[in-house]
Protein backbone atom coordinates (compact mmCIF):
# COMPACT_ATOMS: atom_id res chain seq x y z
CA UNK A 1 0.00 0.00 0.00
CA UNK A 2 1.25 3.68 -0.80
CA UNK A 3 2.40 4.79 2.07
CA UNK A 4 1.19 8.29 0.64
CA UNK A 5 -1.96 7.41 0.33
CA UNK A 6 -2.66 5.63 3.79
CA UNK A 7 -4.79 8.11 5.50
CA UNK A 8 -7.16 8.77 2.40
CA UNK A 9 -7.21 4.82 1.64
CA UNK A 10 -8.22 4.35 5.08
CA UNK A 11 -11.31 6.81 4.99
CA UNK A 12 -12.28 5.29 2.08
CA UNK A 13 -12.51 1.85 2.98
CA UNK A 14 -14.27 3.06 6.27
CA UNK A 15 -16.47 5.17 3.89
CA UNK A 16 -17.11 2.02 1.83
CA UNK A 17 -17.44 -0.36 4.64
CA UNK A 18 -20.09 1.80 6.57
CA UNK A 19 -22.26 3.30 3.89
CA UNK A 20 -21.62 1.32 0.51
CA UNK A 21 -21.61 -2.32 1.39
CA UNK A 22 -24.86 -2.87 2.30
CA UNK A 23 -27.63 -1.76 -0.47
CA UNK A 24 -29.88 -0.82 2.53
CA UNK A 25 -27.74 1.50 4.50
CA UNK A 26 -26.61 3.47 1.48
CA UNK A 27 -30.52 4.04 0.39
CA UNK A 28 -31.17 5.06 3.65
CA UNK A 29 -28.49 7.62 3.38
CA UNK A 30 -29.85 8.96 0.39
CA UNK A 31 -33.06 9.61 1.88
CA UNK A 32 -31.80 11.17 4.81
CA UNK A 33 -29.20 13.22 3.10
CA UNK A 34 -32.04 14.52 0.62
CA UNK A 35 -33.79 15.60 3.79
CA UNK A 36 -31.19 17.19 5.26
CA UNK A 37 -29.75 18.84 2.22
CA UNK A 38 -33.14 20.09 1.34
CA UNK A 39 -33.83 21.64 5.54
CA UNK A 40 -30.53 23.43 4.94
CA UNK A 41 -30.65 24.52 1.30
CA UNK A 42 -34.53 25.87 1.90
CA UNK A 43 -33.30 28.02 5.67
CA UNK A 44 -30.56 29.42 4.04
CA UNK A 45 -32.53 30.45 0.69
CA UNK A 46 -35.41 31.79 2.41
CA UNK A 47 -33.56 33.59 4.76
CA UNK A 48 -31.47 35.13 1.84
CA UNK A 49 -34.28 35.84 0.50
CA UNK A 50 -36.29 37.74 2.98
CA UNK A 51 -33.26 39.53 3.74
CA UNK A 52 -33.44 40.77 -0.47
CA UNK A 53 -37.04 41.46 0.06
CA UNK A 54 -37.23 43.16 3.26
CA UNK A 55 -40.58 45.06 4.27
CA UNK A 56 -42.09 44.30 1.05
CA UNK A 57 -43.82 40.72 2.13
CA UNK A 58 -46.46 40.14 3.77
CA UNK A 59 -45.02 39.02 6.48
CA UNK A 60 -43.10 41.95 7.01
CA UNK A 61 -45.90 44.29 7.13
CA UNK A 62 -48.90 42.37 8.83
CA UNK A 63 -48.19 43.39 12.30
CA UNK A 64 -49.30 46.61 11.55
CA UNK A 65 -52.64 45.50 10.56
CA UNK A 66 -53.63 41.95 12.91
CA UNK A 67 -54.27 43.10 16.64
CA UNK B 1 -11.32 15.85 -53.64
CA UNK B 2 -14.03 18.22 -53.12
CA UNK B 3 -12.14 20.17 -50.62
CA UNK B 4 -9.93 20.80 -52.70
CA UNK B 5 -12.05 21.49 -55.56
CA UNK B 6 -13.69 24.05 -53.57
CA UNK B 7 -10.39 25.59 -52.05
CA UNK B 8 -9.36 26.29 -55.67
CA UNK B 9 -13.13 28.07 -56.36
CA UNK B 10 -12.71 30.30 -53.14
CA UNK B 11 -9.02 31.06 -53.17
CA UNK B 12 -8.92 32.65 -57.22
CA UNK B 13 -11.58 35.53 -56.69
CA UNK B 14 -9.94 36.23 -53.44
CA UNK B 15 -6.58 36.87 -55.39
CA UNK B 16 -8.34 39.04 -57.76
CA UNK B 17 -10.05 41.04 -55.16
CA UNK B 18 -7.03 41.63 -53.01
CA UNK B 19 -5.43 42.27 -56.43
CA UNK B 20 -8.08 44.80 -57.58
CA UNK B 21 -7.75 46.48 -54.36
CA UNK B 22 -4.08 46.92 -54.30
CA UNK B 23 -4.42 48.46 -57.67
CA UNK B 24 -6.94 50.94 -56.40
CA UNK B 25 -4.84 52.25 -53.61
CA UNK B 26 -1.77 52.61 -56.15
CA UNK B 27 -0.27 49.39 -55.33
CA UNK B 28 1.29 47.31 -57.75
CA UNK B 29 -0.29 44.14 -57.79
CA UNK B 30 2.30 41.31 -57.00
CA UNK B 31 0.52 39.02 -59.81
CA UNK B 32 -2.79 38.46 -62.38
CA UNK B 33 -3.74 39.76 -65.42
CA UNK B 34 -4.73 43.57 -65.44
CA UNK B 35 -7.56 43.16 -67.35
CA UNK B 36 -9.21 41.07 -65.07
CA UNK B 37 -8.18 43.11 -62.01
CA UNK B 38 -10.27 45.92 -64.12
CA UNK B 39 -13.04 44.02 -64.49
CA UNK B 40 -12.81 43.15 -61.23
CA UNK B 41 -13.30 46.74 -60.13
CA UNK B 42 -16.09 47.57 -62.76
CA UNK B 43 -18.27 44.27 -60.94
CA UNK B 44 -17.42 45.81 -57.63
CA UNK B 45 -18.74 49.26 -59.04
CA UNK B 46 -21.42 47.67 -60.33
CA UNK B 47 -22.42 45.53 -57.34
CA UNK B 48 -22.00 48.62 -54.93
CA UNK B 49 -24.34 51.08 -56.92
CA UNK B 50 -27.16 49.15 -57.53
CA UNK B 51 -26.95 47.72 -53.33
CA UNK B 52 -27.31 51.53 -52.75
CA UNK B 53 -30.01 52.44 -55.00
CA UNK B 54 -31.39 49.51 -53.43
CA UNK B 55 -31.50 50.42 -49.84
CA UNK B 56 -31.99 53.75 -50.67
CA UNK B 57 -35.43 52.67 -52.64
CA UNK B 58 -36.39 50.73 -49.38
CA UNK B 59 -35.96 53.77 -47.00
CA UNK B 60 -38.18 55.82 -50.00
CA UNK B 61 -40.82 53.43 -50.06
CA UNK B 62 -40.87 52.13 -46.12
CA UNK B 63 -39.75 55.26 -44.03
CA UNK B 64 -38.77 54.63 -40.85
CA UNK B 65 -41.02 56.73 -38.23
CA UNK B 66 -42.01 56.92 -35.03
CA UNK B 67 -45.77 56.02 -35.19
CA UNK B 68 -46.30 57.60 -31.95
CA UNK B 69 -50.00 58.84 -33.07
CA UNK B 70 -51.51 54.92 -33.78
CA UNK B 71 -49.09 52.87 -31.43
CA UNK B 72 -49.31 54.97 -28.75
CA UNK B 73 -46.23 56.82 -27.11
CA UNK B 74 -44.07 54.00 -25.34
CA UNK B 75 -43.92 54.39 -21.87
CA UNK B 76 -41.14 54.91 -19.92
CA UNK B 77 -38.92 52.15 -17.91
CA UNK B 78 -39.97 52.55 -14.18
CA UNK B 79 -38.45 50.98 -11.23
CA UNK B 80 -41.03 48.85 -9.59
CA UNK B 81 -39.85 47.48 -6.88
CA UNK B 82 -41.08 43.53 -8.40
CA UNK B 83 -38.90 44.12 -11.90
CA UNK B 84 -35.54 43.00 -10.20
CA UNK B 85 -35.08 39.31 -10.72
CA UNK B 86 -35.07 38.13 -6.90
CA UNK B 87 -37.85 41.46 -5.67
CA UNK B 88 -41.44 40.01 -4.69
CA UNK B 89 -44.46 42.46 -4.86
CA UNK B 90 -43.91 45.62 -2.28
CA UNK B 91 -47.16 44.31 -0.27
CA UNK B 92 -48.40 47.27 1.45
CA UNK B 93 -48.45 48.94 -2.25
CA UNK B 94 -50.22 46.13 -3.34
CA UNK B 95 -52.46 47.09 -0.16
CA UNK B 96 -53.30 51.03 -1.09
CA UNK B 97 -53.47 49.84 -4.30
CA UNK B 98 -56.39 47.71 -3.73
CA UNK B 99 -57.93 50.81 -1.75
CA UNK B 100 -57.77 52.87 -5.21
CA UNK B 101 -59.22 50.07 -7.13
CA UNK B 102 -62.29 49.86 -4.71
CA UNK B 103 -62.88 53.34 -4.39
CA UNK B 104 -62.55 54.76 -8.34
CA UNK B 105 -61.43 51.88 -10.72
CA UNK B 106 -64.59 49.47 -9.39
CA UNK B 107 -67.06 51.81 -10.11
CA UNK B 108 -66.66 51.13 -13.85
CA UNK B 109 -64.04 48.04 -14.14
CA UNK B 110 -64.27 44.50 -13.19
CA UNK B 111 -62.17 42.30 -11.69
CA UNK B 112 -63.29 38.94 -12.61
CA UNK B 113 -60.21 36.53 -11.62
CA UNK B 114 -59.74 37.43 -7.98
CA UNK B 115 -61.92 36.54 -5.53
CA UNK B 116 -61.75 37.49 -1.95
CA UNK B 117 -59.65 34.89 -0.78
CA UNK B 118 -56.88 35.91 -2.84
CA UNK B 119 -56.36 38.83 -0.73
CA UNK B 120 -56.08 37.23 2.48
CA UNK B 121 -52.39 37.53 3.57
CA UNK B 122 -51.63 39.09 0.46
CA UNK B 123 -52.57 42.79 1.23
CA UNK B 124 -54.97 42.21 4.27
CA UNK B 125 -55.79 39.81 7.40
CA UNK B 126 -58.14 36.97 6.86
CA UNK B 127 -61.08 38.99 9.46
CA UNK B 128 -60.44 42.33 7.17
CA UNK B 129 -61.23 40.52 3.86
CA UNK B 130 -64.39 38.52 5.86
CA UNK B 131 -65.22 42.33 6.40
CA UNK B 132 -64.86 43.47 3.19
CA UNK B 133 -66.72 40.55 1.33
CA UNK B 134 -69.86 41.41 3.46
CA UNK B 135 -70.21 44.66 2.45
CA UNK B 136 -71.29 43.13 -0.93
CA UNK B 137 -75.09 41.02 -1.33
CA UNK B 138 -74.39 38.29 -3.81
CA UNK B 139 -77.17 36.55 -5.61
CA UNK B 140 -77.35 33.05 -4.59
CA UNK B 141 -79.63 29.67 -4.91
CA UNK B 142 -81.85 27.98 -4.80
CA UNK B 143 -82.72 27.21 -0.90
CA UNK B 144 -85.08 24.50 -0.07
CA UNK B 145 -88.18 25.81 -1.86
CA UNK B 146 -86.24 26.51 -4.97
CA UNK B 147 -86.23 30.43 -4.47
CA UNK B 148 -83.06 32.81 -5.25
CA UNK B 149 -81.90 34.99 -2.85
CA UNK B 150 -79.29 37.50 -1.44
CA UNK B 151 -76.88 37.21 1.03
CA UNK B 152 -73.77 38.54 2.32
CA UNK B 153 -70.33 37.70 0.63
CA UNK B 154 -68.17 35.56 1.89
CA UNK B 155 -64.27 35.00 0.96
CA UNK B 156 -64.71 32.35 -1.72
CA UNK B 157 -66.55 34.82 -3.75
CA UNK B 158 -65.17 36.47 -7.00
CA UNK B 159 -65.13 40.49 -6.88
CA UNK B 160 -68.52 42.19 -7.57
CA UNK B 161 -69.12 43.64 -11.40
CA UNK B 162 -70.16 47.10 -11.35
CA UNK B 163 -72.22 45.88 -14.29
CA UNK B 164 -74.44 43.06 -14.85
CA UNK B 165 -73.03 42.59 -18.32
CA UNK B 166 -71.41 43.86 -20.91
CA UNK B 167 -73.95 45.66 -22.77
CA UNK B 168 -75.13 47.37 -19.06
CA UNK B 169 -71.20 48.61 -19.06
CA UNK B 170 -71.38 50.00 -22.60
CA UNK B 171 -74.74 51.72 -22.00
CA UNK B 172 -73.24 53.46 -19.03
CA UNK B 173 -69.92 54.33 -20.18
CA UNK B 174 -70.84 56.21 -23.75
CA UNK B 175 -70.24 53.05 -25.66
CA UNK B 176 -66.85 52.10 -24.69
CA UNK B 177 -66.62 49.00 -22.95
CA UNK B 178 -64.31 49.13 -19.74
CA UNK B 179 -62.30 46.28 -19.81
CA UNK B 180 -61.68 43.46 -17.17
CA UNK B 181 -58.40 44.51 -15.35
CA UNK B 182 -57.99 40.90 -13.74
CA UNK B 183 -55.27 40.60 -16.28
CA UNK B 184 -54.22 43.76 -17.74
CA UNK B 185 -50.97 44.12 -16.94
CA UNK B 186 -50.33 40.84 -18.84
CA UNK B 187 -52.24 42.15 -21.92
CA UNK B 188 -50.47 45.29 -22.58
CA UNK B 189 -47.64 45.92 -24.58
CA UNK B 190 -45.46 47.70 -21.66
CA UNK B 191 -47.41 45.89 -18.69
CA UNK B 192 -47.09 48.31 -15.32
CA UNK B 193 -44.94 51.04 -17.51
CA UNK B 194 -48.30 51.43 -19.75
CA UNK B 195 -50.65 51.32 -17.06
CA UNK B 196 -48.80 53.90 -14.70
CA UNK B 197 -47.87 56.14 -17.95
CA UNK B 198 -51.88 55.71 -19.14
CA UNK B 199 -52.89 57.24 -15.80
CA UNK B 200 -50.61 59.90 -15.33
CA UNK B 201 -50.43 60.82 -18.83
CA UNK B 202 -53.12 62.54 -19.18
CA UNK B 203 -52.48 65.86 -20.92
CA UNK B 204 -54.76 68.61 -23.43
CA UNK B 205 -54.37 67.51 -26.88
CA UNK B 206 -51.79 69.04 -29.17
CA UNK B 207 -52.42 71.81 -31.38
CA UNK B 208 -54.39 70.08 -34.86
CA UNK B 209 -55.60 66.82 -32.55
CA UNK B 210 -59.22 66.85 -32.73
CA UNK B 211 -60.22 65.03 -30.01
CA UNK B 212 -64.36 63.86 -30.18
CA UNK B 213 -66.70 64.81 -27.61
CA UNK B 214 -66.97 61.98 -24.87
CA UNK B 215 -63.18 60.83 -25.18
CA UNK B 216 -60.05 62.25 -23.86
CA UNK B 217 -56.39 62.81 -25.34
CA UNK B 218 -53.45 60.40 -23.71
CA UNK B 219 -50.05 60.02 -25.80
CA UNK B 220 -49.57 56.66 -24.61
CA UNK B 221 -52.99 55.00 -25.66
CA UNK B 222 -53.30 53.61 -28.72
CA UNK B 223 -54.41 56.32 -31.22
CA UNK B 224 -54.56 58.99 -28.47
CA UNK B 225 -58.40 59.03 -27.87
CA UNK B 226 -59.33 57.26 -24.82
CA UNK B 227 -62.63 57.11 -23.40
CA UNK B 228 -61.40 57.02 -20.11
CA UNK B 229 -61.12 59.99 -18.24
CA UNK B 230 -58.28 61.00 -16.16
CA UNK B 231 -59.68 60.11 -12.38
CA UNK B 232 -56.53 60.09 -10.50
CA UNK B 233 -56.54 63.78 -8.99
CA UNK B 234 -53.61 64.31 -5.68
CA UNK B 235 -55.98 63.56 -2.20
CA UNK B 236 -58.38 61.38 -4.08
CA UNK B 237 -58.14 58.73 -1.57
CA UNK B 238 -57.09 58.56 1.78
CA UNK B 239 -54.44 56.28 2.85
CA UNK B 240 -54.42 53.82 6.15
CA UNK B 241 -50.68 53.95 6.35
CA UNK B 242 -50.68 57.60 6.01
CA UNK B 243 -48.96 58.03 2.59
CA UNK B 244 -49.73 60.59 0.74
CA UNK B 245 -51.66 60.24 -1.68
CA UNK B 246 -50.65 62.05 -4.66
CA UNK B 247 -51.56 61.23 -8.58
CA UNK B 248 -48.76 58.91 -9.28
CA UNK B 249 -48.71 57.32 -5.72
CA UNK B 250 -52.32 56.14 -6.37
CA UNK B 251 -51.14 55.59 -10.09
CA UNK B 252 -48.30 53.14 -8.52
CA UNK B 253 -49.90 51.86 -6.06
CA UNK B 254 -53.07 50.45 -8.43
CA UNK B 255 -50.59 49.27 -10.87
CA UNK B 256 -48.79 47.42 -8.37
CA UNK B 257 -52.42 46.01 -7.51
CA UNK B 258 -52.88 44.78 -10.83
CA UNK B 259 -49.84 43.23 -11.52
CA UNK B 260 -50.15 41.25 -8.42
CA UNK B 261 -53.70 40.08 -9.54
CA UNK B 262 -52.37 39.68 -13.04
CA UNK B 263 -49.77 37.00 -11.70
CA UNK B 264 -50.86 36.30 -7.71
CA UNK B 265 -48.08 33.74 -7.87
CA UNK B 266 -45.45 35.92 -8.88
CA UNK B 267 -43.14 36.09 -5.20
CA UNK B 268 -43.47 32.17 -5.16
CA UNK B 269 -42.54 31.82 -8.66
CA UNK B 270 -39.41 33.98 -8.21
CA UNK B 271 -38.53 32.10 -5.12
CA UNK B 272 -38.96 29.24 -6.99
CA UNK B 273 -36.96 29.96 -9.72
CA UNK B 274 -34.11 31.33 -7.80
CA UNK B 275 -33.62 28.26 -5.71
CA UNK B 276 -34.02 26.18 -9.48
CA UNK B 277 -31.54 27.91 -10.79
CA UNK B 278 -29.14 27.38 -7.82
CA UNK B 279 -29.81 23.48 -8.49
CA UNK B 280 -29.40 23.34 -12.05
CA UNK B 281 -26.33 24.92 -12.18
CA UNK B 282 -24.70 23.04 -9.39
CA UNK B 283 -26.13 19.82 -10.85
CA UNK B 284 -24.73 21.09 -14.57
CA UNK B 285 -21.13 21.56 -13.16
CA UNK B 286 -21.04 18.51 -11.38
CA UNK B 287 -22.07 16.12 -14.09
CA UNK B 288 -19.35 18.29 -16.30
CA UNK B 289 -17.08 17.28 -13.85
CA UNK B 290 -18.21 13.69 -13.96
CA UNK B 291 -18.19 13.20 -17.60
CA UNK B 292 -14.89 14.85 -17.70
CA UNK B 293 -13.62 12.40 -14.88
CA UNK B 294 -15.55 9.42 -16.57
CA UNK B 295 -13.19 10.10 -19.91
CA UNK B 296 -10.33 10.79 -18.82
CA UNK B 297 -8.79 7.39 -19.41
CA UNK B 298 -10.79 7.12 -22.16
CA UNK B 299 -9.31 10.44 -23.77
CA UNK B 300 -5.68 10.29 -22.90
CA UNK B 301 -5.50 6.37 -24.27
CA UNK B 302 -3.48 5.71 -27.05
CA UNK B 303 -4.40 2.52 -29.39
CA UNK B 304 -1.40 0.94 -31.03
CA UNK B 305 -1.94 -1.84 -33.90
CA UNK B 306 0.99 -4.27 -33.74
CA UNK B 307 1.00 -6.29 -36.96
CA UNK B 308 1.20 -9.94 -36.79
CA UNK B 309 4.78 -11.14 -37.24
Amino acid sequence: MDARNNGLEKFSRSVYRTIFRRNSVFMVGIFATAFAFEMAFDTATDRWWDRMNKDKQWKDIKDRYSQ
Amino acid sequence: MFTRLSGQVVKRPLKQWVNAFMQARGVSGTAGAPQSNTKAIAATAAVATTAAAGLGYYFYANPIHANMEEEGLHPPAYPWSHRSLFGTFDHASIRRGYQVYREVCSACHSLDRIAWRNLVDVSHTEDEVRAMAEEFEYKDGPNEIGDYFERPGKLSDYMPRPYPNDEAARAGNGGALPPDLSLMVKARHGGCDYIFALLTGYVDPPAGVEIREGLNYNPYFPGGSIAMARLLYDGLVEYDDGTPATTSQMAKDVTTFLAWAAEPEHDDRKKMGVKAIIILSAMTILSIWIKRNRFASLKSRKFLYAPPK
